[in-house]
């Protein structure tokens, strides 16, 4: 989707201004929500695509204004809901109203250190060969979808080239929608500046991303 | 309750729900432990882990060594996800790792312009302008602009290679390795080693000179 979150290229956010000696966390509900947010994506109900694609369908307005921290915990509330865990009364009023969702797992303190040292590999076999080489000039598709992908607005309808295959990866734009992982070849594609950005442009600039198969077109 | 360092970012746009974080956070918290959802005590080894055991001090004993061993430099190049491994870092968002070298004639930057992606197992928790608009919405267009505000300020010759982190590869920068630092054991090396210059938003720091 066009969303708030697909920022590459945008104007206007000032300066990037770097902490110095930035702390981890600016405040303790950080540190809960981001507690928070791992316990629950380890109930098994949502993957990483569907969580991602939460935080990007904040309404804009609110996702530029908000912390990172705090568009994790919009989004969670909503997957929470939309997966029957919790619902609004609950939250607002603080307490338990309901019996919900069973998850497939609860993640006691005993769990953290397998689990984190085990992360979510997300690399699956395809079927089949990958369809473009190292070296291959490509075109990216031009397309808007509603639903979530992992092609920036400002990489589509560019044309690059091949510089790694990176191996074979669950596909986000089907897997955050739950139709499956449908694994598919990911590409390192690289892009000139200008190819990019046009008149003006760093001429040193060079852009990559990391796009699916079929995102791309050969030329 | 409020906290005098929750200052950043939230002062406009908010409806009342989200007013205040930490009651908000508290709430939400408060619901899932009665529902047997959560653990709390999950929640604190999880911000323990990243407090103090997964953090940049990783990364930088990457580095380190990839400058003195240039066998491991090869296999960092070749496989980063086994290289990185073998040194005991592992797991969440660093699954899928690449190894980027910094050189003579070009310099690497990372960024995640859709998200916050960031390689974790190495470098910890990502500092907050790196998931902020700022960051993400320059860093592919003006590099040079943005690494100037980190006061690095490359040759106009060099070139300037942006890595977008639009799949699950997670990227670490090899910074240069700095001169004046022949015979320097790995763990001297890795002190020259910054969060930022692993990100590609610094460099290596120059002995005698504070990082």
């Amino acid at each position: 989707m066009n969303g708030p979150h697909d920022l590459g290229g945008q104007m206007g956010f000032g300066l990037v201004a770097p902490e110095k000696d930035e702390p981890y966390f600016h405040a303790d509900w950080e540190k809960r929500a981001l507690g928070l947010t791992l316990s629950c994506g380890a109930f098994g109900a949502w993957n990483i695509d569907e969580s991602r694609h939460a935080r990007e369908s904040i309404s804009p307005a609110t996702y530029l204004s908000a912390s990172y921290y705090e568009i994790w915990t919009r989004a969670l509330e909503v997957l929470l809901e939309r997966h029957g865990f919790t619902d609004a009364d609950e939250i607002e009023s603080g307490h338990k109203r309901f019996d919900g969702a069973t998850p497939k797992r609860v993640l006691k303190a005993e769990m953290v250190a397998g689990v984190l040292a085990k992360g979510g590999p997300c690399d699956r076999p395809v079927e089949g060969p990958a369809r473009f080489a190292v070296g291959d000039h490509v075109r990216t598709r031009n397309f808007n979808p509603a639903t979530h992908t992992r092609l920036p607005r400002y990489a589509r309808a560019k044309m690059g080239v091949v510089e790694a295959v990176q191996g074979s990866f669950v596909f986000p734009d089907d897997n955050a929608h739950g139709k499956g992982e449908n694994p598919q070849w990911v590409y390192t594609v690289v892009f000139g500046g200008g190819e990019i950005w046009g008149e003006g442009a760093d001429p040193t600039l060079t852009v990559s991303i990391d796009a699916w198969e079929s995102y791309l077109e050969p030329v | 309750m409020h906290d005098d360092h929750d200052h950043h970012d939230h002062d406009h746009h908010h409806d009342n729900h989200y007013s205040d974080m930490q009651a908000r956070v508290k709430a939400l918290e408060t619901v899932l432990t009665e529902k047997g959802l959560i653990d709390p005590a999950a929640i604190d080894t999880i911000v323990d882990t990243y407090q103090t055991k997964v953090g940049p001090r990783n990364g930088a004993r990457v580095v380190a060594k990839a400058w003195s061993d240039p066998d491991f430099a090869d296999w960092l190049r070749r496989d980063a996800t086994a290289a990185v491994s073998s040194l005991g870092y592992t797991g969440r968002q660093g699954e899928h790792m690449r190894a980027v070298f910094n050189s003579d004639d070009t310099h690497n930057l990372v960024v995640c312009t859709l998200c916050s992606c960031y390689p974790w197992s190495v470098l910890g928790l990502p500092p907050v302008w790196y998931k902020a608009p700022a960051y993400r919405s320059r860093a592919v267009i003006d590099p040079r602009g943005v690494l100037a505000e980190f006061g690095v300020t490359l040759p106009a010759e060099k070139k300037v290679r942006v890595w977008d982190s639009t799949a699950e590869l997670r990227y670490l920068v090899i910074p240069q390795r700095p001169e004046g630092t022949d015979g320097w054991s790995e763990e001297q090396l890795a002190d020259l080693v910054s969060r930022d210059a692993m990100i590609g938003a610094g460099v290596a720091a120059v002995p005698g000179i504070a990082a």
